[in-house]
């Protein structure tokens, strides 16, 4: 068996069980010996590390293929057993066979006209609908294992009971009790079956006869999937798989010794069943009701079940999910000077990950020089292929210019990333499609990957310290997909509901708010400071004010980069309160009017440029424009934004949440106010006159009312904290544009924190009828129960402190019980649906073809594309063909 | 500039241009939309609206080969991550308690039997609905009440081989129930014994038992005596009347949709219940897919996360798509799929596989798991194209 390199398409696999037959035919080696290896640590003949099982040494030439390690696949042998034993894996399924079928002569309890009948019928049903076909089988069973007469041969069938691991025990009428059966008895007992009755019961009698279900003969794994470790000190240390082995063998060798010097049957016994717990372990060792196997040090065995299974096992660990190469991880950090769709990468790091290039005439110059680099030079190269497949390792080539002479067309040169390159670009967990995007390569000083500070929501990143992974795609086909499909700028519209998920944030909010507001007036030299920090030049508009200086306004300059058929109206995030705003009629500048590409009123702020924002003004740009434009807009406009804050200054200072003393009155005294109320509600309570609300009791009634009355009192104070603050305090420019915090924050900060909860109500638990030792028993006071009047400006009293972080614990909680449970829900969703696609004719199918929907969606409307649910935008049409005429 | 164009030119313009390119839905809306602005509009735009119209819907087309399933898996449950916990919320309705959020969420597409806080909303036909009195009557008839809602005290007399039962007046005329109806409904239940009013207080029941009563059992008998059901429906145990506009709605907590669609008053028509299952035995396959997704909907909605409602759709089609609401998960869907590989990689790896060799199962590769398993190209995507350019073919 030699390997060869052509490439074969995997197009289907059956599954069934060896026989004893096929197990013995492909075994190159019977194992027979107890010893692994003689006193020259050389592996002995016919044990369960025989050479015949495959060469695992460098440099070994197998015997049976005559490969090295690199070509042997390894080969099975076998253990002839003593005695046959169950196989635990299919002990239900020998079960289930054993009562659905005849004890005396072995045919299914059915009357022949149903078994014929029936066979025709299943063998119909399970060409087209399998599922239903192993249904009807099974119902086959259960009528066969209801009847207590054997139909065909008149025998009364004695019950069987299956006692817990694997013993299936026999009612015996002479002796009335349970008499068990042994694997010989089973054996002979599903060899009876034919093949007709087999196939009724949902076998395969070619794939699989009940019989195989006993082993007799069992089949060793060659050496290659349970390699041999050595220790330092040149100890061997075997896999768990080998020791399960040698156990088995040595088990066997005596039962076969004492079986022909003829032993007394209790000790056949008594061997015979060591010798199944054995091979029952060998299989799966966390079969319930048998002690697992354990190592010398006490940890169980990993055995062939427990390889498997599981999220780190074989399925999920191996073949669902693998290792890559070609990949990077490293802490994050922002970079708003490049592209959204860049990613900066260490030099250290493109000095590691390559891409092969194929040498052409056009390339080979530059490849030369690469190669000439090296591979501690950025920009050069790592591997060099030859025509005839020789890797040629960089690090160990003395003279680089001669290689890089003899390069020829045909050569490959695995070169370092450089500018330009694409590559994958991923934050975990990756919840979302938006979580894996294809970046540019910038290849950039320091240690961290640099991105832009708008693409943080889809990834859900922020710079606390987070890591994310870098992967450079190998194949051409590859690179193609990632930058035709993959990159950043075609994710601005996220799937999930087709609003932008890419768009400003923070203090490009603020930045965007500072520059459109009425107040800012620039010379010519601060717009051409930003004009220049956008990257253009453009001619100037006409300045809005000409005397005694020329100057323009924060909208002009915005007005600069909007398309001139552009239209556009909406609120602003800052009408709110008694800035409010409903339509063009806005003395407040809160609603934002972009005409013919000119913005002429309102300011720019979380709801215009904002992402995760719907029907924005950002919005229509991407939607109408297209990527490309947005990306252009992103990169020019937003840098404005960002560079005004820069020349304006803006920071957030610890004078910003302070209040003024008659402000602090003013708070102290309603909150008072509102104590009073609270205390005439316990009083009622006290004295059983609460109005009870309807369907609760009357603590409970007392208990919501004094939220009310809090959650109003907090309210209200953050109303007259916000009232004093000026509007121009950075604070709570954050909180009006949507860059950052609300004014449930500021009211935090400067009035009071309000009253603290857990699970919905207020904090109790602690000591008997009060929380802290430091409160009366029984008080329902606010105090007493978690309400903080204090603010964070202010500071907490250690009781209120004590509060806050019962309050805050909770919170910390809920996330870390939410995400398994939401991560397993998603696991279980991806699942269900990964098999659906659309069709050609818009029609949803899964993999065998079937039709989930006739027509995605009922319309066919791609949810990416399409706004709020509707395929298209039908009144925004007609307004740019009608509405913006006048 | 001419004045505008009548609706019925707008409409059959529309109509005749559109009706068989794009969905009825768009058609309709793009009329009355128009219709807001008949006296503006112009042949000349209405073609240009309507071509305008068109090109945009061939636009917002999914691109054949997209893979919705998974879009759609993934957009459900990344917003799912940022759902609050708080089991319990007051959904507008402050006397009852209702499973929102992830746990409902949850819930839905593990397609349990029953929701943990069953909801009826009960809609009332023309007598009954402006009126709190009638509405009221409607009420007190199908809330189950037991004997426990009406008892203040129950005493077991060992030595008299009597339990006294005290009732309340208040919930007696609350729950519209007398005496004298207690008294019968008890002695229909109870048969070995006699049952009296006291004659020195109206309102105490007294069971006489015949023979002495084990001391024992005495918890037993006393439970089973208060669990007697007066009246009302099985399964509705707290009822609340709602104000909505200018009707009432009876709010159930717990659900029977069969026997309350039959009470006198109640508008079968608008009756509505939370219990997916329920509706599914009652109403139909179509009903419950109807309400599984408007449930999701108001779940995500409820928490303020904008989910596209063709997810939401999509994933009701797949759970009721065999004509019974399936569960997502391994005993529903990914359970009953037809590859070993697929099932095996999901959950419970080794009994499915056992499950293939026994079957002589064949797995044939087709679905996305199995085709990354064995290192294929998933069938979905760009990889559904299965025609290739081939530029070395010469072509006449």
């Amino acid at each position: 068996m030699t390997v060869t390199e052509e490439e074969k398409i995997v197009s289907m696999i059956k599954f069934g069980i060896l026989s004893p037959e096929e197990i013995r035919k492909m075994s190159v080696v019977e194992v027979k010996s107890t010893e692994t290896y003689d006193e020259d640590g050389l592996p002995v003949p016919h044990s369960v590390m025989d050479p015949h099982l495959g060469a695992i040494d460098p440099g070994h030439i197998c015997p049976v293929c005559g490969n090295s390690i690199k070509g042997c696949p390894g080969h099975f042998g076998h253990i002839e057993l003593a005695l046959p034993v169950i196989n635990v894996i299919f002990i239900k399924y020998i079960y289930d066979v054993l009562r659905a079928v005849c004890a005396n002569c072995g045919r299914l309890k059915l009357p022949q006209k149903d078994i014929e009948r029936g066979l025709k019928y299943y063998r119909k049903l399970n060409e087209r609908h399998p599922y239903l076909a192993r249904r009807f089988s099974e119902y086959i069973k259960k009528r066969a294992i209801k009847t207590t007469v054997c139909p065909h041969c008149g025998y009364k069938q004695p019950k069987l009971k299956l006692t817990k691991p694997i013993t299936i025990e026999e009612y015996n009428e002479e002796t009335r009790s349970y008499i068990r059966l042994n694997p010989l008895v089973i054996r002979s007992r599903l060899e009876k079956i034919p093949n007709e009755d087999v196939e009724l019961l949902g076998f395969d009698p070619q794939e699989s006869r009940p019989e195989w279900m006993i082993l007799t003969v069992l089949p060793i794994p060659p050496i290659a999937i349970r390699p041999s470790i050595m220790i330092e000190t040149g100890i061997r240390s075997e896999d768990d798989l080998t020791h399960k082995l040698v156990d088995i063998v040595r088990t066997n060798e005596r039962l076969k010794e004492h079986i022909v010097a003829g032993a007394p049957q209790i000790i056949i016994d008594d061997l015979w069943e060591l010798l199944q717990y054995h091979v029952t372990t060998y299989l799966d060792n966390e079969v319930p009701g048998f002690p697992p196997a354990k190592h010398r040090s006490g940890r169980p065995l990993k055995t062939l079940a427990q390889r498997l299974k599981g999220k780190e096992g074989r399925f999920r660990g191996n073949l669902s999910g693998k290792r890559v190469d070609f990949s990077a991880r490293t802490v994050i950090s922002p970079d708003p000077y490049i592209s959204i769709n860049e990613v900066g990468v260490s030099v250290e790091v493109a000095m590691k990950l390559t891409v092969p290039e194929k040498v052409t005439e056009w390339n080979i110059e530059e490849l030369r020089k690469c190669v000439i680099n090296g591979p501690y030079k950025w920009p050069g190269a790592n591997y060099v292929v030859t025509p005839d497949g020789r890797r040629i390792d960089l690090r160990y080539v003395k003279d680089r210019k001669s290689l890089a002479e003899s390069l020829a067309p045909g050569y490959i040169v695995e070169r370092h990333i450089r500018n330009g390159d694409i590559a994958l670009f991923n934050r975990q967990p990756s919840l979302h499609r938006m979580s894996i995007m294809g970046h540019i390569v910038k290849v950039l000083p320091g240690r961290t990957f640099r991105l832009h500070l708008a693409v943080c929501p889809p990834y859900n990143a922020d710079f606390d310290g987070d890591e994310m992974n870098l992967h450079i795609p190998q194949t051409e086909d590859a690179r193609a997909e990632a930058r035709e499909l993959l990159k950043v700028q075609y994710h601005i519209l996220t799937p999930r509901y087709g609003g932008v998920i890419i768009g400003g944030l923070q203090d490009y909010i603020s930045g965007a708010y500072l520059l459109t507001v009425k107040t800012t007036l620039l010379t010519k030299e601060d717009v051409m400071e930003l004009l220049s920090s956008a990257g253009v030049v453009k001619e100037l508009p006409e300045p809005a004010i000409l005397s005694p200086r020329e100057l323009w306004t924060g909208k002009q300059i915005v007005s600069l980069f909007i398309p001139p058929d552009f239209n556009y109206h909406g609120k602003a995030s800052i009408s709110a309160g008694h800035l409010k705003c409903e339509d063009i009629e806005c003395f407040w500048d809160s609603y934002v009017v972009v005409r013919t590409g000119k913005l002429l009123m309102g300011v720019l702020d979380k709801k215009s440029i904002g992402a995760e924002q719907q029907d924005s003004f950002f919005y229509f740009l991407v939607k109408e424009y297209g990527a490309d434009f947005a990306v252009n807009f992103i990169d020019s406009v937003f840098r404005m934004f960002i560079r005004i804050l820069e020349k304006k200054g803006f920071t957030l200072r610890l004078d910003d949440v302070a209040i003024p003393e008659k402000a602090k009155n003013e708070i102290i005294q309603m909150l008072m106010e509102s104590f009073k109320k609270v205390q005439e509600y316990v009083d009622q309570y006290v004295k059983g006159v609460l109005e009870v609300v309807p369907g609760r009791t009357a603590e409970e009634s007392l208990e919501i009312k004094i939220l009310e009355i809090l959650a109003e009192a907090r309210d209200k104070a953050g109303e007259i904290a916000v009232g004093y603050l000026d509007p121009f305090n950075h604070a709570f420019i954050m909180a009006r544009t949507g860059a950052r915090g609300n004014v449930l924050n500021l009211t935090q900060m400067a009035a009071t924190l309000g009253q603290m909860t857990v699970r919905g109500e207020r904090i109790w638990r602690g000591y008997m009828g009060r929380p802290l030792p430091h409160f009366s028993v029984n008080d329902l006071g606010p105090i007493a129960r978690g309400f903080i009047v204090n603010s964070f400006y202010s500071g907490l009293s250690p009781t209120e402190m004590f509060m806050h972080a019962a309050g805050g614990r909770e919170g910390l909680v809920d996330t870390a019980v939410r995400t398994s449970q939401s991560g397993y829900m998603q696991r279980r969703l991806i699942n269900a649906l990964m098999d659906l696609y659309v069709e050609y004719d818009y029609t949803v199918r899964d993999s065998s073809g079937s039709i989930i929907q006739f027509l995605y969606g009922e319309d066919g409307a791609d949810p990416a594309k399409a706004p709020h649910g509707k395929p298209i935008n039908v009144e925004r049409i007609v307004e740019r063909v009608i509405g913006w005429k006048l | 500039m001419t004045q505008g164009l009548t609706l019925e030119e707008v409409r059959e313009f529309v109509e005749k241009s559109l009706s068989s390119k794009i969905p009825r839905s768009v058609v309709e809306e793009l009329i009355s939309v128009l219709s807001r602005y008949l006296d503006k509009l112009t042949i000349e735009d209405l073609m240009k609206i309507v071509k305008s119209v068109e090109e945009e819907y061939n636009e917002n087309l999914v691109d054949p080969g997209e893979p919705v399933g998974i879009v759609t898996a993934q957009s459900i449950g990344e917003p799912s991550t940022q759902m609050t916990l708080r089991t319990f919320h007051y959904a507008g309705v402050r006397e009852l308690n209702v499973t929102l959020g992830l746990p409902r969420l949850i819930e839905l597409v593990d397609a349990k039997k029953v929701p943990s806080t069953p909801l009826t909303y009960v809609y009332l036909e023309e007598p009954y609905k402006y009126d709190r009195d009638k509405a009221m009557e409607i009420a007190r008839k199908i809330e189950l009440t037991r004997v426990a809602n009406v008892v203040s005290r129950v005493d077991i007399d060992l030595v008299a081989n009597a339990i006294i039962l005290s009732l309340d007046p208040d919930m007696l005329r609350d729950k519209g129930v007398d005496v004298d109806t207690v008294i019968q409904v008890l002695r229909k239940s109870i048969k070995k014994a006699d049952i009296a009013v006291n004659q020195e207080n109206p309102y105490e029941v007294v069971i006489q038992y015949k023979e002495p009563i084990n001391p024992l059992k005495a918890e037993k008998i006393r439970d089973r005596i208060l669990n007697t059901k007066l009246k009302g429906i099985k399964g509705i145990n707290k009822v609340i009347i709602q104000r909505r506009g200018n009707e009432y709605v009876l709010v159930c907590e717990g659900s029977n949709l069969r026997e309350l669609m039959d009470v006198e008053g109640v508008d079968h028509r608008k009756i509505r219940t939370n219990n997916i299952k329920e509706v599914e035995e009652v109403l139909g396959i179509e009903a419950a897919r109807t309400l599984l997704i408007e449930e999701i909907a108001n779940v995500l909605e409820e928490q303020g996360l904008e989910v596209d409602i063709r997810h939401i759709m999509l994933v009701a089609d797949m759970m009721t798509r065999t004509g019974s609401v399936k569960q997502i998960g391994r005993h529903g869907i990914a359970g009953s799929k037809e590859s070993p590989l697929a099932r095996a990689s999901f959950e419970v790896t080794v009994k499915n596989l056992a499950d293939a060799a026994v079957r002589g199962g064949v797995d044939n590769l087709k679905g996305v798991a199995e085709s990354v398993i064995v290192g294929n190209y998933a069938p979905i995507g760009t990889a559904i194209v299965k025609l290739v350019y081939n530029p070395y073919i010469k072509v006449e």
